[in-house]
């Protein structure tokens, strides 16, 4: 056991890319947490998705013992964090378990949207701040600068920032200092009742449900029968244990520890995340506040591109959900799609993983609708309904106003590809709120739409500043909005996996690209096929598909054949994947491809 | 490996002659130029492997023989003989089969006309390709149109049926400049006429200028009126289609295509041949392949007495589907009560109902007196209609 005072628990909060996770993995290193031969690129992000895109989706913890310099023994608790705007809400809860921060800025880049959202709450939670200047070898760091703007736009005090390169190990002993030395023991009364913080929870296939948790008060072994407080249910502990980063058991945590506990949890969404973790016997007097639920913002439809993949989609929801408590999903029926799930989830980014995952572990091909936020539907009556799913709305003459939601967003960019970034805002009806200057960056804040940013803004902004803008955003509000729901018609009938809700003032210019672009990905037919955008009864945009005229092979004789009837299944094949709309048949990649379109 | 089998049935005899003066800029076949071909080792090497194939199916009935390429032209007469003579020796039944020899319009193979006949040939298939220069030299053919006549007429003097193929489609090709052309064409009387629009194949020097935009294609609405014209042109005329792209007086059809077409048995012989041959499961077929490179294959054979590369056995389900493949191209359609027959079951067995009733109520498919159909307006959508057919 060890005592308090050598007990440090941090977070590391950086921008995206500005070596969160390799600076995690020199700290583990320098340690001795891990020997050569187990050490690999971004330990902490054990998905494999994590290590291809390089970002964090699950925050980790890892335990290191340090020897510092004044001879003392510490213990270090390190929580890895998400970069992600989607993950936001992982950053917080793990800042709310630990006393101090290192604040990561990229010495060449300097301070980025996402180094303020992070740093913000950090300063929220009353950490305690140590500045680390990462990327010190690169020959274009400026350090100085990126300090001069560290203390210009956050305000905090770089006097005693350190520099290093987690790639190279230079400074990385400094860092341990700093972290012994600046940042705060935890306070806390070993042998008052238990107060644990469940700070996360998955689900581990030779564990079962693991639950992470910080311990606030008191102890927690073995043995033990805890509450829940907030679910109310008793669970008797089954291991303690900590990472190292491997797991590894351990008698107890006590006041101020990090660490894991099992019990016999059947699933991890019977664990709140936030809950407050006390003995059964001798509960503690006061809860812990908790944490705001993280709300699913984003919602599509998903369904098996293979209508006999149902059943499998059903149970790799389910089992993604398992250690994803983040996404919702419910069963949706779709005219044409047929059985699939309404899934909610925290962004964009969200999505896409949890797409690939379903693809990459599951070996399940998706169609995926429009994706949408969550619009208040105000009735005429006086009711109010929540609108998940375009294809919900209910008729307009009932409808009195409709409201959407608003982001505050902050985006960082150099001033060669301010005007663009200008324009795009304003193309996405954002409401300019402030214009000031970083350096020789400019830094914007913008309200905007969130159903713009869900649709491509993020993409379009990294495509014209050439990567260089930095982003990120905060839910604010509901307004009252001139929505229309744009339905597209394909011969006529509506597809309603491709209908959506739009402003008006765009509803022309997108509609006539979903036209043009549903024309060369739906295959033609006996028959010309009309392709149209409406507004209720009001055609915006058509496109007209020709008719098949001619498809007969010229010569075909015996040493064709073989080659011919492969063709033919080929083409049985891909009829598998069509989706008929009336009389019209839609291969299930131009939904995809239909939804992903740019506007450019 | 193939698998003997002493089932008695006709089969049609395809001989491929891979080599070629020059390869033709539009040509997927399995051609090659070479300076000097060993015409005795060649000659051996066949007659080696009808003996191998003779060895495995002894019963078979040969019900024509075709000798198709390359240039079959350039084959010497004698090879020409031996072949035909042994297959003859051991397949056939003394009744005149037609013998049909795919020929190059140059004057020194219209010299040999007489020696094939001699050898056996009676049905002679001319590459004219083309009834204008320029076409022919964008074709990239040796000869030119006034060669190509000449060559025709010598072999309507030697020959009772002679058929020519063209070109049409081509680039920049208006319905009036084809209607001139092919009336030129049906104005020679011919008995017999194959009449294939240019597509571009993969791996061809078009397929490479193609791409390259070097030259287009008449689009998809031209192509398909071209075809119409034709259709309509050659039924006038007396020669109707009785397939896609084959033309005919009543009577003069090509017997050794219509095999292939209506699902019998061939065999083929020479590089990169292919063939369907009896199995000993009733209704199923064994695929065979020869291997293409020609050296490659001689040496298969002097090795082995056969040059295959591929096996396969084709159930009565996959048989049944390159009948109907095959069976829809011709204009009479596919004989529903011999399909039964062949297969044990019926054709609707493979057919979607939906699909049948959806295209018979828009009129592109038929089925009348026994026979399932393509209409007009269903011939010139073939593939698409295989697809939406097949259950």
């Amino acid at each position: 056991m060890t005592d308090q005072k050598n007990i440090r628990n941090f977070s590391i909060v950086a921008h995206i890319d500005h070596g969160k996770s390799t600076l995690a993995d020199r700290l583990i290193q320098h340690t001795g947490g891990l020997s050569e031969r187990d050490m690999q690129e971004q330990v902490l992000d054990s998905m494999d998705i994590e290590r291809e895109r390089g970002i964090t989706i699950k925050a980790q913890t890892v335990r290191l013992k340090y020897t510092a310099n004044n001879g003392e023994n510490y213990v270090l608790n390190l929580m890895d964090t998400p970069g992600h705007v989607d993950f936001a809400y992982e950053v917080s809860r793990c800042l709310s378990a630990c006393e101090g921060s290192l604040l990561v800025v990229d010495a060449s880049q300097g301070v980025e949207a996402q180094t303020l959202a992070n740093v913000y709450q950090a300063i929220e939670n009353d950490h305690d701040i140590v500045t680390v200047l990462n990327k010190i070898d690169l020959p274009a760091a400026e350090p100085e600068r990126v300090k001069r703007q560290i203390e210009d736009v956050i305000g905090l005090d770089t006097e005693g920032a350190i520099e290093c390169s987690a790639k190279s190990g230079v400074g990385i002993e400094d860092v341990l200092e700093a972290v012994v030395q600046h940042l705060p023991a935890p306070t806390g009364d070993p042998s008052a009742p238990l107060k644990a913080m469940l700070v996360d929870s998955w689900y581990d296939a030779y564990l079962g449900v693991m639950v992470l948790v910080r311990v606030i008060d008191g102890v927690v072994k073995k043995g033990q029968t805890v509450q829940m407080m907030a679910a109310g249910t008793e669970h008797q502990i089954d291991r303690v244990g900590v990472f190292t980063p491997k797991g590894v058991m351990v008698n107890q945590l006590s006041a101020g520890e990090v660490g894991f506990i099992t019990a016999s949890i059947k699933e991890v969404s019977d664990t709140n995340v936030g809950d407050t973790i006390t003995d059964a016997k001798k509960p503690c007097a006061e809860a812990l506040p908790g944490f705001k639920p993280s709300q699913p913002v984003v919602f599509c439809g998903l369904f098996p591109a293979d209508a006999d993949d149902y059943p499998k989609l059903r149970d790799s929801l389910a089992k993604l959900r398992l250690n994803d408590a983040s996404f919702e999903f419910e069963a949706e029926s779709s005219a044409a799609l047929g059985f699939g799930y309404r899934c909610g989830f925290l962004g964009m980014l969200h999505l896409e993983i949890i797409q690939e995952r379903l693809w990459r572990e599951f070996d399940l091909e998706l169609i995926t609708t429009s994706p949408s936020v969550i619009y208040k539907i105000h009735m005429v009556k006086g009711d109010m309904l929540e609108l998940h799913n375009p294809s919900d709305m209910p008729d307009v003459v009932r409808i009195d106003y409709i409201e959407e939601p608003w982001i505050n967003a902050t985006i960082l960019v150099p001033d060669e590809f301010l005007g663009a970034v200008l324009k795009l805002c304003e193309d996405k009806r954002g409401i300019q709120e402030n214009l000031t200057y970083v350096g020789t960056r400019a830094m914007l804040n913008y309200r905007l739409p969130l159903n713009e940013v869900v649709y491509d803004f993020y993409d379009r902004l990294k495509s014209i500043s050439r990567g260089y803008a930095s982003f990120d955003y905060e839910m604010t509000n509901y307004d009252r909005s001139d929505l229309v729901k744009m339905s597209i018609l394909v011969n006529g009938e509506p597809v309603d996996a491709l209908s959506m809700l739009v402003h008006r003032s765009q509803a022309e210019a997108r509609g006539r690209v979903l036209c043009e672009r549903l024309k060369d990905l739906i295959p033609r037919a006996l028959f010309k096929i009309p392709i149209q955008a409406a507004i209720g009864g009001k055609v915006i945009a058509r496109e007209t598909l020709s008719a098949m005229r001619k498809d007969v092979t010229a010569k075909c004789y015996g040493g064709d054949i073989t080659r011919k009837k492969k063709l033919l299944e080929k083409q049985k094949k891909g009829k598998k994947k069509m989706r008929m709309y009336g009389k019209v048949e839609i291969p299930h990649d131009a939904f995809i491809a239909a939804l992903k379109m740019r506007e450019n | 490996m193939l698998t003997a089998s002493h089932i008695s049935a006709k089969c049609a005899i395809y001989i491929h002659w891979p080599f070629c003066l020059k390869k033709c800029p539009y040509c997927d076949f399995n051609s090659h130029v070479r300076d000097h071909v060993d015409a005795a080792a060649w000659q051996r090497a066949m007659l080696d492997e009808i003996d191998h194939f003779k060895a495995l199916f002894p019963n078979l009935q040969a019900s024509s023989i075709f000798f198709g390429g390359g240039t079959p032209s350039l084959m010497p007469p004698e090879t020409t003989a031996a072949i035909i003579e042994q297959v003859s020796s051991h397949w056939g039944n003394g009744d005149d089969i037609e013998i049909t020899l795919e020929a190059n319009p140059s004057s020194v193979e219209a010299g040999r006309f007489q020696n094939y006949k001699q050898a056996g040939v009676n049905r002679i298939s001319i590459g004219v390709q083309s009834l204008r220069d320029d076409a022919l030299k964008f074709l990239g053919r040796l000869h030119n149109v006034s060669e190509a006549m000449t060559a025709l007429d010598v072999a309507r003097n030697i020959f009772d049926h002679v058929s020519f193929d063209l070109i049409y489609a081509r680039p920049n090709m208006t319905l009036a400049n084809w209607k001139t052309e092919l009336s030129e064409a049906l104005a020679m009387n011919p008995s017999h006429l194959s009449l294939y629009q240019l597509t571009i194949e993969e791996g061809t020097a078009f397929d490479h200028q193609f791409r390259r935009g070097r030259f287009t294609l008449p689009d998809e609405e031209h192509a398909a009126a071209l075809l119409t014209l034709t259709r309509e042109m050659t039924l006038s005329a007396g020669l109707p289609a009785y397939e896609i792209s084959n033309h005919a007086k009543p009577g003069a059809e090509s017997q050794h295509n219509l095999a292939y077409w209506q699902g019998d048995f061939y065999m083929g012989i020479g590089p990169g041949a292919h063939g369907r041959l009896p199995s000993n499961t009733q209704g199923a077929a064994q695929a065979h392949g020869q291997i293409s490179r020609p050296e490659n294959w001689l040496a298969a054979v002097n090795k082995k007495g056969l040059g295959l590369e591929s096996f396969e056995t084709i159930d009565p389900k996959d048989r049944a589907v390159e009948a109907l493949m095959m069976g829809l191209r011709l204009t009479k359609g596919i004989d529903l009560k011999a399909f039964q027959a062949r297969f044990g079951v019926a054709l609707h067995n493979f057919l979607d109902p939906v699909e049948v009733e959806k295209l018979s109520a828009s009129g592109h498919i038929a089925q009348e007196n026994g026979f399932f159909t393509l209409t007009p307006s269903g011939v010139p959508l073939l593939n698409y209609l295989l697809g939406r057919l097949l259950a």
